[in-house]
């Protein structure tokens, strides 16, 4: 199977459909990546399978020369996890978005994860409804005015990748749409993750909240608004002269100024630890936010824990081992019978 | 009369021959009312009656002891003769307290048996119940009242064991049950088994020791003169077994696994009275079913709905309230044209309505309650034990027109119980899924000439690649298409394709004749009690037939001329009308209509009378 898959490109997982977002929208750098990325995972294309609920992001679907399908509303975990724990070979991948993802299909994207289906769950994080025209989202920040309130947004918005860290996630990371090797990396990173890897892309909505993440997606000031996160490296950022880091005691970030040529470990900075059991660390770095911390970018959190699917399989391999595959007429005839003579 | 004390050796009291009784066991829910009933069921079923069987238990787990609001009841009718409904009046009850009584009493035939639990008669109890006095003086003139200390009887037979006074109280049930195997010669070998094989220890003991004093109270003691004998009923051979509805449903969903060579997905959530389903599926993991309980009524389905588009066989199981939930993704289906079934348990309504109880009033709800032109099929049990061949053909019907397909049953049929000739295996229906291969050609939605089916093309087969979704699509090729003339034949062929599966339904048949004055049409649970009351009425000289559908859409291709061989049609459902809405619709037809919404089935009488009525005879 090796030789075939060699000779996919990008090309080879572009639908033949016109993609219709709006000029300018970050969804085309995820989908120019995602495509990008596919052909390196060892995967059959006809073993892919992208699946999507409601919004600009879940069109994504329809431009993937995959298997696809686009269902309802906040759904798309749901239906997910039903074509994964039907065919566990299946390389499944849910596209949502913050309105679908955590509003209407909020409860499913907790169960999805605490359940660890192996799934890629990519959230592209606008912090907008755009394909309803621009109403606020759970992600929107409180106060921004949109049509659905000109006064101003009073509902207190959700961190998604603190949200997933709640539920139980396994994985949690974070990219930037424009950000082509660090949402490749992410997404190489996601896909070898036996369990389900919640990832929430940044995203630009160009029409209804433009510029959103306009201070970590452009190359200037990327470098002291984004922290990057490598297992085993201390949390370094910021531009030669401005060089800073982090340091998480007891859940509580701090900022650790450094001189370019300081050890920023003997600085007391924070070492990163995807690996750590307790999510509490991780936690304190998904809600690290501007205007005094950065946002940090990449795996977050990447643990081992059996998987849903697997597990699901297992009892059926057991169940068959202890007693046999099953066998109609016994299981009809099981409990009390009696015959009646002709 | 002597009594006899003997503690061996036959019975040396009369016994007495009846063609049919049916018994009411009624007490606290926790009383252990359900499961009395189902073991006077198993042996009433292994002494060779023909039976039917109704258990009516509160919403409540454990309601306040005593009261109204907490009594179960479990009724059995059982003969020598063929029968169909678990009886419109007991001819006995056996009250556990005075509510049971209260509860029960109204549908006891006059001069039937009561037999009380004496030592729950106090006047806590009657205040409890509501009642002012003790009722059982009164009642002596209508009934025959028996009154046993179960209580005081069961502590006696266990005083030398170790068991606190609680743990001892909860083996009546058994005394109860004992003496009514006396008293209708039911074998106790089987209950016995069971205690044996259920319960450990003291408990088994008890329990075991408690039966047979039941047993040998009825033997010895003065208050009951006779016994009662009911012969074997003449059955058509085979090997049998007792079947609730639900139970059977799950056994048609596994055999229909089995029957397409296909692995059964589940995705339900926890809904009374349809939870049993998924209980009893769980059970089958070595069948390959691989159950998902989700995490609401929305994510059953759509899950259902992902394996079927995975290629394995969806199913989802709910009852009124999580149907209403379901319907945005059973829509999804309809539109991606995919197989799954969806199992509506009704139960009496609206909103969380009465959850154990009886109703069919999720028709027009399976058929139009989802938003848009919406079409699917949608089946109806008729007896517990066709739950287990609907789900067959239920299967077989959706993967053949790929298509969402609704079955409706009931709390009636979901928890009652009747006889079951188990099929043979080999003979079930095979049906063998061709899954689309070939990329020659291939389109998501190019159609089968047939059956205007769309092929199933399963993630995983290189070359068919495609999308689908809930966005209308360009008939043939399926890509995404707004255009208005695209919508119109998508629309049209929706509704062919499901008015197509017309072709392969059988006839209706009539039940008692197949013309003259008056048709009565029932479905799904109401069979029992529509045919019972159309044989009733015709050995009273009446020209009624009836007919029973199980395909509400389509309809059967000739219904609509067997409607008019009749002079007058009447619909007898337990809902406002919405058949008989829809016949009228249909045929034009002067439909009446027979309604009830109590929470509980028919009584054969109801039906009988609302012949009577319209044959101008009552």
């Amino acid at each position: 199977m090796a030789e075939p898959l060699a000779k996919l490109t990008k090309k080879d997982f572009e639908s033949d459909q016109e993609v219709r977002w709006c000029p300018g929208c970050g969804d085309y750098s995820v989908l120019a990546n995602v495509q990008r990325v596919m052909p390196e995972l060892g995967v059959p294309r006809e073993n892919f399978v992208f699946v999507s609920g409601i919004g600009c992001s879940s069109r994504f679907p329809y431009y993937m020369n995959t298997y696809g399908f686009h269902t309802i509303h906040g759904r798309a975990p749901a239906f997910a996890t039903g074509i994964k724990l039907a065919r566990p070979e299946l390389s499944v991948w849910v596209i949502t978005g913050d309105g679908d993802g955590l509003s209407i299909g909020g409860n499913h994207m907790l169960h999805v994860i605490r359940r660890n289906v192996d799934l890629q769950i990519l959230l592209f994080n606008n912090r907008i409804y755009g394909l309803t025209k621009g109403q606020y989202s759970p992600t929107s920040r409180v106060g921004m005015r949109n049509k659905s309130t000109p006064m101003g947004v009073i509902d207190y918005p959700i961190e998604p990748s603190a949200f997933a860290l709640g539920a139980g996630a396994t994985f949690v990371a974070r990219t930037v749409d424009v950000d082509a090797p660090g949402l490749q990396e992410v997404l190489r990173r996601a896909h070898d993750h036996r369990g389900a890897a919640f990832v929430e892309i940044l995203q630009n909505c160009p029409v209804y909240n433009d510029g959103e993440w306009a201070a970590i997606e452009d190359k200037k000031t990327r470098v002291d608004t984004a922290l990057r996160l490598e297992h085993g490296q201390p949390l370094v950022y910021g531009a030669k002269g401005q060089r800073r880091g982090i340091r998480i005691e007891h859940g509580v970030p701090t900022v650790v100024p450094l001189r370019d040529d300081e050890d920023p470990i003997a600085a007391g900075v924070t070492v990163h630890d995807e690996r750590a059991q307790s999510p509490a660390y991780h936690f304190a770095l998904a809600t690290l936010a501007p205007p005094e911390f950065p946002i940090p970018v990449g795996v977050l959190r990447a643990i081992e824990r059996p998987t849903y699917e697997r597990m699901l399989q297992s009892q059926i391999e057991s169940a068959v081992e202890a007693r046999g595959p099953g066998k109609l007429d016994k299981l009809l005839r099981s409990g009390d019978t009696w015959t009646v003579e002709g | 009369m002597s009594s006899s004390q003997g503690p061996a050796g036959p019975s040396p009291k009369k016994s007495q021959r009846v063609e049919r009784v049916a018994i009411r066991f009624a007490g606290d829910s926790g009383d252990g009312v359900q499961l009395t009933g189902t073991k006077f069921t198993e042996s009433t079923a292994l002494a060779g009656n023909d039976l039917s069987t109704l258990p009516d238990f509160p919403a409540e787990i454990r309601a306040p002891a005593g009261t109204l609001a907490g009594v179960s009841g479990y009724q059995i009718h059982f003969a020598s003769a063929d029968i169909r409904t678990p009886a419109d009046q007991a001819d006995v009850l056996v009250a556990f307290n005075p509510a049971a009584l209260r509860a029960c009493l109204a549908d006891v035939r006059a001069g039937g048996m009561v037999i009380v639990n004496s030592d729950a008669f106090t006047d806590k109890n009657f205040e409890r119940a509501g009642y002012t006095e003790d009722p059982l003086p009164a009642l002596h003139e209508r009934y025959r009242v028996v009154e046993v200390p179960v209580t005081r009887l069961t502590f006696e037979a266990l005083k030398d064991l170790s068991l606190s006074q609680r743990e001892a109280g909860r083996s009546k049930n058994f005394f109860a049950l004992g003496l009514l195997y006396w008293l209708y010669g039911r074998p106790l070998e089987a209950t016995l088994e069971w205690i044996g094989s259920r319960f450990e220890g003291e408990i088994r003991e008890a329990n075991r020791r408690v039966l047979m004093a039941g047993y040998h109270f009825g033997e010895t003691s003065e208050l009951f003169p006779v016994s009662f004998e009911v012969p074997r009923a003449k059955i058509e051979p085979g090997t049998y077994r007792n079947i609730t509805g639900n139970t059977a449903l799950a056994y048609g969903c596994v055999a229909a696994s089995v029957c397409m060579d296909r692995p059964l997905v589940v995705g339900a959530y926890p809904i009374t009275p349809a939870s049993d389903v998924l209980h009893e599926l769980a059970k089958h993991r070595s069948f390959g079913v691989k159950t998902f309980q989700a995490e609401d009524e929305i994510a059953a389905v759509s899950a259902a709905v992902g394996a079927s588009f995975a290629g394995m066989l969806g199913l989802t199981v709910t009852s009124g309230p999580g149907f209403l939930l379901k319907q945005e993704a059973i829509n999804l289906a309809v539109v991606a044209e995919l197989p799954l079934v969806i199992v509506d348990v009704q139960r009496a309504g609206p909103s969380t309505g009465l959850p154990t109880k009886e109703e069919q009033a999720d028709l027009l709800c399976a058929l139009h309650g989802r938003s848009s032109d919406s079409p699917l099929p949608v089946l109806a049990a008729a007896t517990p034990s066709d739950c287990f061949s609907i789900m067959i053909e239920a299967f077989a019907m959706a993967v053949k027109y790929m298509t969402p397909v609704v079955v409706l049953s009931d709390s009636y049929l979901a928890n009652s119980a009747e006889p079951w000739r188990l099929p043979d295996v080999a003979e079930l229906p095979r049906q063998q899924i061709r899954f689309r291969t070939d990329p020659d050609g291939f389109f998501p939605y190019v159609r089968d000439d047939e059956t205007l089916a769309r092929p199933w093309a399963i993630p995983g087969t290189p070359g068919l690649e495609h999308r689908i979704g809930g966005l209308e699509k360009q008939d043939g090729k399926g890509n995404v298409s707004y255009l208005p003339e695209n919508h119109q034949r998508m629309t049209d062929l929706r509704h062919a394709k499901i008015a197509r599966i017309a072709q392969d339904l059988p006839p209706v048949e009539c039940h008692g004749a197949d013309a003259g004055k008056l048709l009565i049409v029932g479905w799904g649970g109401t069979h029992g009690a529509i045919t019972s009351a159309v044989d009733e009425a015709r050995a009273a000289g009446h020209d009624v037939a009836s007919v029973h559908l199980r395909h509400l859409n389509p309809l059967p291709p000739n219904l609509g001329e067997v409607l008019r061989r009749f002079e007058r049609v009447m619909v007898a459902e337990l809902n406002t009308g919405q058949l008989s809405r829809l016949l009228r619709a249909e045929f034009l037809v002067d439909a009446q209509s027979l309604t009830k919404v109590q929470g509980q089935p028919f009584k054969v009488s109801e039906v009988r009378s609302g012949i009577d009525r319209l044959l101008g005879v009552a």
